[in-house]
């Protein structure tokens, strides 16, 4: 177990910077989890606390101790790849001990490491079989348990589900969260998969571009997004967006766009909104409710079953709204709902700044 | 579709006759007595199996001075050979596994610069070679002549291995690395032990390049090792008397067994070797 803290990290591919001037600190124990689109630098990230790119500029710091220049050996990690990369010419068994027999260890040692981690992910029966005759969700686990031999105080994972298919990957999902809890080692896992990020984190990095838009517990970056592209990241289908502008007076602060209107009085602003501030109201799908008393109306375009809920498409002027509904056997397209917002769970965005307001 | 078929396997055919056309008739020539090739047909069967030719081209045909036959440069092409292939095999993979995982500065102007060598025709650079190799005393030494067919192999084994193992992950070195592998050991515990392939189609090419060698193992080997192919236009050239056809067909197929052997053996693995190549790389 150990923590991890990244100061001031830049790092530049010749003239294009891929992360500038980042800081992030891993608490011991923790399952943090880097997410954002492909080309975030994310992975970059990952790959420098492992050691594996040259940084421009900054420090990592890992148990303490500076380890911006040290090799991957030296740093106390176990990594875990999209690729599996097992080594191909190598049993399990050899593939899970590799590192240990590099480094030296005793060879009772090794043994009881390698039975015990097997044990841990059910891979006793696979030992003595190569990576060519194993399955994916199979070449993952020894994958993973190639890191944990290594008794390691980080555990990196760079995408280590995204080669599997839906069904196994929410079954290795559920048990790497089981290992974390009974290992309670500190985890850094990258993914640009929200469901992943949303069910395996203590907290959520959200990254766009090589720096950090948020940091926090999954259902406050989910609830309370920071700015737009958090907001629209994070969700499925994305958070609604309608653009408007803000109408002050003295006594209510109303939301005001060419189809609706809002009293937004109760919302709690970071500041002071500004007079008539353009802003962009964000409302997720399950918190439209249909219901025959709501104030707006909108005709039904499309109805998507998503097996225990329905995805439903309204347009509502020029916008297209999406709700999730619980019960929509009665719902035909071009029938007119009404709807209602429900005005404790909006966001509201700065138009300009795409800031949180 | 079927005439399609008829006109392929046709072609097919045809050029298999054409192309086994003088293999057939060296192979009936050296089994032929003299008496015999001056009266017959080129295409004739022999009438009796005479081996004669084959034992005279393999052990008394005379190469200029002396009568010893091709057997003597069969050894010499073998110790030739053998240094020629295994340590260009080994430095090229080297060399590809460097560039392609290590990526030091300057790797990529240094592979530039080694495959610019590769279109400069070998003749104009034996010149300089000699005066390098009698500088350093490894002038018409075996020592020379394998230190030549390593230099000359050097841009195609790099070539070779490096797009082997730009097919292989990434990911795969860098778990290593974080296993704590260092340069010998990933290369000999993990990327040696995986190229397999490629070594056999580095070695197929080398031992047929070396073997079919001529003007280099003239010029550089010097008298005591010349190769057989040397020998072999030793024994075609020294004219005394008649021209001994049947030994001239026997010695030029006894040379040429190697190579034939290596492609008879190896072709599955060559094909698949430049198939793996062209799919991954």
């Amino acid at each position: 177990m150990a923590s991890v803290n990244v100061r001031n990290l830049s790092i530049r591919f010749g003239a294009h910077t891929v992360i500038q001037d980042l800081n992030l600190d891993v608490a011991e124990g923790e399952f943090l989890v880097l997410l954002g689109p492909s080309g975030c630098g994310k992975s970059t990230l990952l790959h420098s606390i492992a050691g594996l790119i040259d940084v421009s500029g900054g420090s990592v710091h890992i148990g303490g101790a500076d380890l911006t220049t040290a090799e991957p050996d030296k740093r106390g990690i176990g990594m875990v790849f999209q690729s599996y990369a097992l080594y191909p010419t190598m049993t399990v068994e050899r593939n899970m001990s590799f590192g240990l027999r590099v480094a030296g260890t005793s060879k009772a040692e090794i043994e009881k490491r390698v039975q015990r981690t097997a044990q841990m992910l059910q891979l006793e029966a696979l030992l003595q079989r190569k990576p060519s005759q194993l399955s994916g969700g199979q070449r993952q686990r020894v994958a993973i348990g190639r890191a944990l031999v290594r008794e390691a105080g980080v555990f990196l994972f760079d995408e280590p589900l995204s080669n599997l298919d839906a069904k196994l990957r929410t079954e290795l999902r559920r048990e790497l969260k089981l290992l974390h809890r009974k290992l309670r080692s500190t985890m850094i896992y990258v993914t640009h998969d929200q469901v992943e990020a949303m069910t395996l984190a203590t907290r959520i990095v959200v990254m766009r571009g090589g720096k950090v838009q948020q940091i926090g517990a999954p259902a406050a970056v989910y609830d309370r997004p920071d700015n737009l592209f958090v907001a629209g990241f994070l969700g499925s289908p994305a958070m609604n967006f309608i653009p408007g502008a803000l109408a002050n007076s003295d006594q209510q602060t109303m939301f005001v766009s060419a189809d609706m209107t809002l009293d937004v009085s109760s919302y709690a602003f970071q500041a002071k909104p500004r007079v008539a501030m353009p802003v962009t109201l964000g409302i997720r799908p399950e918190h439209i409710n249909l219901r025959h008393d709501g104030p707006w109306s909108g005709t039904v375009h499309l109805v998507e079953p998503m097996g225990n809920h329905w995805v439903v498409w309204i347009m509502c002027g020029a916008l297209s709204l999406s709700v999730v509904v619980h019960d929509a056997l009665h719902l035909d397209v071009g029938d007119t709902v009404s709807f209602g917002i429900e005005p404790s769970k909006i966001s509201l965005f700065d138009a300009t700044t795409e800031l949180r307001c | 579709m079927k005439a399609a078929r008829w006109g392929i396997y046709a072609f097919l055919v045809t050029a298999a006759v054409f192309f086994l056309a003088p293999l057939y008739v060296m192979v009936v020539t050296s089994l032929k007595t003299m008496d015999e090739i001056r009266v017959g047909n080129l295409f004739a069967i022999p009438h009796s199996f005479n081996l004669d030719a084959w034992r005279s081209a393999w052990s008394e045909a005379c190469t200029g001075v002396a009568c010893e036959g091709v057997r003597g440069g069969f050894w010499n092409s073998v110790f030739i050979v053998v240094p020629s292939t295994v340590i260009p095999i080994l430095i090229g993979a080297v060399n590809g596994y460097a560039l392609s995982f290590w990526r030091p500065k300057g790797a990529n102007y240094l592979f530039g610069t080694l495959m610019l060598g590769a279109f400069i025709p070998v003749q104009v650079m034996i010149y300089p070679m000699v005066k390098i190799l009698a500088t350093v005393g490894l002038y018409s030494s075996l020592a020379g002549i394998v230190a030549v067919h390593i230099v000359f192999s050097m841009p195609v084994m790099t070539l070779l291995f490096r797009n082997y193992y730009a097919s292989i992950p990434m990911e795969l070195f860098k778990a290593a690395r974080i296993d704590g592998g260092g340069f010998w050991r990933i290369f000999f515990q993990l990327m040696l032990p995986m190229s397999t392939p490629i070594v056999i189609v580095a070695a197929i090419m080398q031992i047929t390049g070396v073997w079919n060698d001529y003007i280099l193992g003239l010029v550089f080997a010097g008298r005591d090792n010349l190769p057989m192919t040397v020998q072999l236009n030793n024994v075609i050239n020294t004219t005394t008397g008649e021209r001994l056809y049947n030994v001239n067909m026997a010695a030029t197929i006894l040379t040429s067994l190697v190579p034939l052997g290596v492609y008879f053996v190896s072709g599955r693995w060559f094909v698949r070797g430049i198939a793996a190549g062209a799919v991954k790389g």
